[in-house]
C-alpha cells in the first residue's frame, strides 16, 4: 500500500466521519419527531378515554332508597278484596308519597312536598304494582321496599352534587340534601349495579333510560348492512379484479367507486330518504332502510379493500391453477379468494365498524325518533347506539350526561370487539 | 453480458417481450428487417409430431415478441428451447397451452395444433387444453394448501377420481412418478409451501402429471434450484418422457444437452436453428447458435 493511496483513504475516512455525525443526528431527530407524534396521539386518546370513562362509570350504578310502604287499600283507591283489574289500576304513587310524608313530616308546603316526592323515581309505582299483583296479600300490610331513586337524588348520592354551591345553581335543593343525608345515615340508601341501563329502552327519565332498544336497533341495522354490503361488495371486487375487461368503462367505474368512498355520509341519508322511503315507501325509522343506506356507504370501502386484497394474491397462484386446467371461476374461488380472505374480511369488518358508528345518514331517514320499545325486527321503528348517544347528549337533564358517556363506552367496546375479531380472523386465515 | 449465468430472468412473458425490444440494439448481428425474412436452419419439422406450430407470431400490444416461428414437437420427445433472455422462448412455450390468454394485450397469430387440432380455434376450450397440456413454472408455485390437496386438486376439478381410494391412488402414483412420495408420505397433510425449493418443484410436477396430460411444458423448472435438486428434476424428466411429450425452456446449456432429444435456439423472437441436440451442440450451423452455446455472447 503506497502512501498516496493511504492519504487518499484517510481523507475519505475523514469526510465520511464528518458526515456520519450529521447523518446519525438527522436520524435521531427524525426518531424523536416520530416519538413526539405518537405520544401526542396517545395523550389525546388518553384524555378522551379518561373523560368518557370518568363521566360514564357512575351510570353503571343506581341508587335505591328503602321506604316503609303501608299498602293501605283506602289510599290506593281499592276495596278490601280488590280484583286483579282493580289492583292494576290502583294508585301506587299515593302510598309512596304517604310513606315519604310520614318519614319526613317537615315537608309542609306544596312545593316542599313536591321536592320530597321527587326523591323517588316514577318507576316506584310500577315496582309496587308488580309486587302487589304477584302477592295480593300485601294489601293492608306494611313492608320495607327498596325503590329506585330519582336521577337527581341519585346524582347527589353518587356525590355528583356539591352542596357548597349556591342552591339556585343546582337541581338538588337543600331540603332534599338534608332528607337524603338522613336516609343515608339511616342505612336506607344503597348503590346497585344498573341493570336498567342494559335492559330497557330510552326514557324521558334518566334513571329509567337504557340502551337495549338502541343495541337491538344497531344489531338489526348492521345485520341488514352486512347481508347486503358483504356479498355485493366482495362479488363486485372479484368481478372487477378478475373478470372485467380493462377498458374505459371499468376505469370509470373504478374512479366512481373511489369517489363514492369519499362522499359525505349524510348524502347517503338524503338518498335513502328520497329513494327508499319516498319512492319505494319502505317504513320510516326502520333498521331495514338504515341498513340499506349504511350498506351503500360501506360498499366502496369493502370493494376497495377487497380488490386490494385480491390484487395482492401472487399471480403465480393464478398460473398454477390455470395450468392444471382450472376454469377462471374455479381459480378465483378455490385459490385466489381463500388467500385474499383475511384482507377481504378485515376490510369488511372495518367497513362494518364504520357503519356501527355512523349517525348522520340515519338522522335523515328518521332513526332519530324517540323510541322506547325494543324493535322485534328490521321493519320496526328503532334507533341505533350512536344516534342514542346523540339524543342523550342533546338532553338537558343532568342524568343523561353520564348515560351519554356510558353509551359511548358500550359503543367503543363493540368497536374494539369488532376490530379484535378482524385481527383474529386475519391471523387465523394467515396460519392456514 | 453473460447470458448463461442469468438465473433470475423475469418470469412474466410480457417483460420478456419488452426486454426483447430493449436489447435489440445490443445485438448488432442482424437488423430487424433481416430477421423477419430469416428462414430457420435445421429440421423444425418431424414426422410424428404431437404439437406443431406454423407461422406463429405473438404480439404484446404493438411489440412483436415472436416472429414467424414454425416448429414441431415430436411424440415422447423432450424438446429444449434455449436462447438469451428476452428471445421469446418462454412466450412461445406459453402459447402452446394458451397461458398467454391471461395477458390481455397479448395476441397470437398463426396456427398451433395438438394432435392435428387447432388449439386456437374459437370452439377449443382452454380448460380442456390445459388439462391435456400441463405446465410447470419457473418458480415453484404450489398452492397454499396441503401436499395432498396440491396433487388432488387437478383430478378433483376434472372429476377424474370417483372415490377417496381412487384419489389416494392418483395422489400416491403422481407423487411417486415425481420422485417425491418417499420424502413426503408421512406429511401429506402439511402445507406444500413448507417444502424445500426442489421438493416444491417436484410437487408441482406431480400436480401437473396428476391430471394425466399428454404434453408437459416446463418453463425453466430448475432456475430456482440448487444443483442437487436440479439433477433430480433432470432424472425425472428423463423418466417422464416415456409417457409424455415434454417441451422445456432452459438457460442451462448443459441441461438442454442432458435432457433433450431436440434443441431449438431462439434469438430476438426468431427461431434461428433447430435440430437434434447432439448436432446443435457439436456442430451448430448458425453463427448466433455457435456464439450462444460457446458462451461468446455480448
Amino acid at each position: 500500500m503506497n502512501s498516496m493511496n493511504e492519504s487518499s483513504r484517510s481523507s475519505t475516512t475523514i469526510a465520511i466521519q464528518a458526515s456520519l455525525k450529521k447523518r446519525y443526528a438527522r436520524e435521531r431527530r427524525f426518531q424523536w419527531y416520530g416519538r413526539i407524534a405518537v405520544l401526542t396521539g396517545f395523550v389525546f386518546l388518553f384524555i378522551l378515554l379518561a373523560d368518557i370513562v370518568v363521566k360514564g362509570t357512575p351510570a353503571f350504578t343506581q341508587h335505591f332508597i328503602k321506604l316503609d310502604i303501608d299498602f293501605n287499600a283506602q289510599e290506593m283507591g281499592v276495596g278490601q278484596t280488590p280484583s286483579t283489574g282493580e289492583l292494576a289500576a290502583a294508585d301506587y304513587s299515593a302510598v309512596v308519597k304517604s310513606s315519604l310524608r310520614e318519614m319526613f313530616p317537615d315537608a309542609k308546603g306544596r312545593s316542599e312536598k313536591k321536592a320530597l316526592y321527587r326523591l323517588i323515581s316514577i318507576r316506584a309505582e310500577y315496582t309496587l304494582r308488580d309486587m302487589v299483583l304477584e302477592n295480593p296479600a300485601l294489601i293492608g300490610t306494611r313492608a320495607e321496599v327498596w325503590l329506585l331513586a330519582h336521577s337527581e337524588a341519585g346524582s347527589y348520592l353518587k356525590g355528583q352534587v356539591d352542596p357548597a354551591t349556591p342552591e339556585s345553581d343546582r337541581r338538588v335543593k337543600d331540603m332534599q340534601i338534608a332528607w337524603l343525608d338522613t336516609l343515608a345515615q339511616a342505612g336506607r340508601t344503597e348503590s346497585r349495579f344498573n341493570t336498567t341501563f342494559f335492559l330497557s329502552g330510552d326514557s324521558r327519565e334518566p334513571e329509567l333510560a337504557g340502551i337495549k332498544a338502541a343495541l337491538y336497533g344497531s344489531f338489526y341495522t348492521l345485520l341488514v348492512t352486512f347481508c347486503l354490503a358483504f356479498p355485493i361488495g366482495v362479488m363486485a371486487a372479484i368481478y372487477l379484479e378478475e373478470f372485467a375487461p380493462r377498458n374505459r368503462l371499468t376505469d370509470l367505474i373504478e374512479i366512481n367507486i373511489n369517489n363514492l368512498a369519499a362522499v359525505p355520509s349524510i348524502v347517503f341519508g338524503l338518498l335513502g330518504l328520497a329513494v327508499f322511503i319516498n319512492f319505494f315507501e319502505l317504513p320510516r325509522s326502520a333498521p331495514l332502510v338504515g341498513g340499506i343506506v349504511l350498506s351503500l356507504m360501506t360498499l366502496p370501502t369493502i370493494i376497495i379493500t377487497s380488490r386490494a386484497a385480491i390484487q395482492a394474491v401472487s399471480p403465480s397462484i393464478h398460473e398454477a391453477a390455470l395450468g392444471v386446467g382450472a376454469s377462471k371461476l374455479q381459480t378465483v374461488f378455490h385459490h385466489v379468494l381463500p388467500v385474499a380472505m383475511p384482507g377481504v374480511l378485515t376490510g369488511s369488518i372495518i367497513g362494518m365498524a364504520q357503519a356501527l358508528g355512523e349517525t348522520a345518514p340515519l338522522l335523515m331517514i328518521g332513526m332519530v325518533a324517540f323510541i322506547m320499545d325494543v324493535p322485534a325486527g328490521v321493519t320496526d321503528p328503532s334507533t341505533v347506539l350512536p344516534v342514542q348517544i346523540y339524543l342523550w347528549a342533546d338532553s338537558p337533564e343532568r342524568g343523561f350526561t353520564e348515560k351519554t358517556s356510558a353509551a359511548i363506552m358500550v359503543l367503543m367496546a363493540f368497536l374494539i370487539l369488532m376490530n379484535g375479531l378482524a385481527v383474529y380472523l386475519r391471523k387465523r386465515f394467515e396460519l392456514k | 453480458m453473460s447470458v448463461i449465468a442469468t438465473v433470475t430472468e423475469k418470469n412474466t412473458a410480457s417483460l420478456e417481450g419488452k426486454a426483447q425490444m430493449d436489447k435489440s440494439s445490443a445485438f448488432d448481428m442482424q437488423s430487424h428487417a433481416d430477421m423477419k425474412a430469416y428462414e430457420t436452419i435445421g429440421k423444425p419439422f418431424v414426422k410424428n409430431s404431437k404439437m406443431s406450430a406454423r407461422n406463429v407470431n405473438v404480439f404484446y400490444g404493438e411489440k412483436q415478441a415472436i416472429l414467424d416461428v414454425s416448429l414441431d414437437i415430436g411424440r415422447n420427445e423432450v424438446l429444449a428451447m434455449i436462447g438469451p433472455s428476452g428471445c421469446g422462448k418462454s412466450t412461445f412455450l406459453r402459447t402452446l397451452n394458451r397461458m398467454n390468454d391471461i395477458i390481455p394485450i397479448c395476441e397470437v397469430r398463426g396456427e398451433i395444433t395438438l394432435d392435428g387440432e387447432d388449439i386456437y380455434e374459437s370452439d377449443q376450450d382452454t380448460v380442456m387444453l390445459r388439462a391435456r397440456v400441463g405446465m410447470v413454472f419457473q418458480k415453484p408455485n404450489p398452492f397454499p394448501k396441503s401436499i395432498y390437496e396440491n396433487v388432488a386438486y387437478g383430478p378433483r376439478i376434472h372429476g377424474l377420481a370417483h372415490s377417496t381410494a381412487e384419489m389416494d391412488e392418483i395422489v400416491e402414483s403422481s407423487l411417486r412418478r415425481a420422485g417425491l412420495f418417499e420424502e413426503v408420505k408421512d406429511q401429506l397433510d402439511k402445507p406444500g409451501t413448507g417444502l424445500s425449493g426442489g421438493q416444491q418443484q417436484r410437487l408441482c410436477i406431480a400436480r401437473a402429471i396428476a391430471v394425466s396430460p399428454e404434453v408437459i411444458l416446463m418453463d425453466e423448472p430448475c432456475s430456482a434450484l440448487d444443483p442437487i435438486a436440479t439433477a433430480r428434476i433432470e432424472e425425472l424428466i428423463d423418466e417422464l418422457k416415456e409417457n409424455y411429450t415434454i417441451a422445456i425452456v432452459t438457460h442451462s446449456m448443459q441441461q438442454a444437452a442432458r435432457v433433450s432429444q431436440r434443441t431449438a435456439y431462439f434469438h430476438l423472437g426468431k427461431l434461428i436453428e433447430v435440430g437434434d441436440t447432439k448436432e446443435i451442440f457439436t456442430m451448430p450451423r448458425h453463427q448466433l447458435t455457435e456464439n450462444y452455446i460457446t458462451g461468446r455472447f455480448g
